[in-house]
């Protein structure tokens, strides 16, 4: 009978930990393979033949279809430099350069993937739209109102995640720091 | 008191083996991966232009609004697959991925050259069976090798701005994608074959 019981409770404790594992790698996703410039991440290896497992069953679950190597790659941020996460209702300024790149789009989602509705119908932007600066930097104001400028409206929910994507770059798996791909920093300036 | 303390850690372990077991096997056990949500909405052997990436409904998560998308869910089971893209203004790419979404090829229209990405794509059984001695086609044609036989080609066109959008989609939608009608090495038998025309011309080797 204890035989019975113990072995129920190691099969129970082995499904809940198995499972739970997979279920927050899944969701949350690893460390493995990650490239992080700053608030930035990206996962070069998930656009090549060699994707390591964690990252398959990520997309699998998401149901996403990852940028391709030889398209591009694309850079996630869910938080500022200072590590505090992308608040809708918060004033953010994306600024600076971006890597080398014949085109980059910048844009914003919900945690979930999804874009964010407004009344601009606008959901980013890309390099051509950007209005930059005499020296080539720009500057995006990722705000709930409307602001002068690079406006980029959050809609006001509380969580969102920013999206930079590079076309045809060199940036990929040998990138490995700042040097490589100087990725605009990300602050915010100001809360209501 | 012992034997609790080894329940406890035989269930760990055992879970550390349901967590790789589980891990591995998700991208296989997945219903909403990107090919079964395209499934419904896409031709097979064709290609299927996607809406446009809104609030309210886009078929995949975290698309990129500002490109036309087309997607052509292939089997090459019938057959090698030729795929013609025309290049728009700005960016034209093209993205292989396998049943289970593995981006196993991809290719822009600067590194393909052209006015026009022109592809075949096959199974590594079907190009072993190429005639070798044609070398114009090799030098002429791109092959791909699909490492499964089903899987899903994504086509996307950037608009650098929003008004350049119907360009973008137009250059997708001159773009095809079908199994080849490739005469297959001459008949055999000469004889009239009285069987119906529906299966495919395969396996005769």
């Amino acid at each position: 009978m204890r035989l019975v019981f113990i072995t129920l409770l190691a099969l129970i404790l082995a499904t809940v930990v198995g499972l739970g594992s997979t279920y927050m790698t899944a969701t949350r996703g690893t460390d493995l393979g990650t490239l992080t410039i700053g608030a930035w991440t990206a996962r070069p290896k998930s656009g090549t033949a060699d994707v390591d497992p964690y990252s398959r069953a990520s997309i699998a679950r998401s149901g996403e279809l990852p940028i391709g190597t030889g398209d591009g790659i694309a850079f996630s941020a869910t938080t500022d430099d200072k590590k505090k996460p992308l608040d809708g209702r918060c004033d953010v300024v994306v600024s600076g350069v971006t890597p080398a790149a014949r085109f980059w789009t910048l844009t914003l989602f919900d945690r979930k993937g999804h874009l964010v509705g407004n009344a601009l119908q606008r959901y980013g932007f890309t390099s051509q739209e950007i209005v930059r600066g005499s020296d080539g930097a720009f500057e995006i104001r990722v705000a709930a109102r409307s602001r002068a400028g690079n406006w980029l409206p959050t809609g006001g929910i509380e969580r969102y995640a920013l999206m930079l994507r590079l076309y045809d770059t060199p940036v990929g798996v040998a990138t490995r720091t700042q040097r490589d791909a100087p990725m605009p920093s990300i602050s915010t300036v100001g809360c209501p | 008191m012992i034997r609790l303390l080894f329940t406890i850690i035989a269930g760990v372990l055992l879970g550390g083996v349901v967590h790789l077991v589980s891990v591995l096997a998700l991208p296989r056990i997945a219903s909403q991966d990107a090919y079964s949500r395209l499934t419904p909405t896409t031709k097979l052997n064709a290609v299927t232009q996607l809406p446009l990436a809104d609030p309210a409904n886009s078929p995949m998560p975290f698309m990129d609004p500002a490109f036309a998308m087309a997607i052509c869910r292939y089997d090459l089971s019938g057959g090698p697959i030729k795929l013609t893209v025309p290049v728009s203004q700005a960016y034209t790419s093209v993205s292989f991925y396998t049943r289970n979404e593995v981006a196993y090829y991809a290719i822009n229209d600067r590194s393909a050259g052209r006015k026009v990405i022109e592809l075949d794509l096959m199974t590594e059984a079907q190009h072993n069976e190429l005639p070798e001695d044609e070398e114009v086609t090799a030098a002429d044609r791109l092959i791909i090798d699909s490492p499964t036989s089903t899987g899903l080609i994504l086509l996307k066109a950037l608009a650098p701005e929003p008004g350049l959008m119907p360009q973008a989609q137009a250059s997708l939608a001159a773009s095809s994608c079908a199994v080849q009608s490739e005469p297959t090495p001459p008949p055999k038998q000469p004889e009239p074959a009285p069987a119906p025309p529906a299966p495919a011309p395969r396996g005769k080797r």
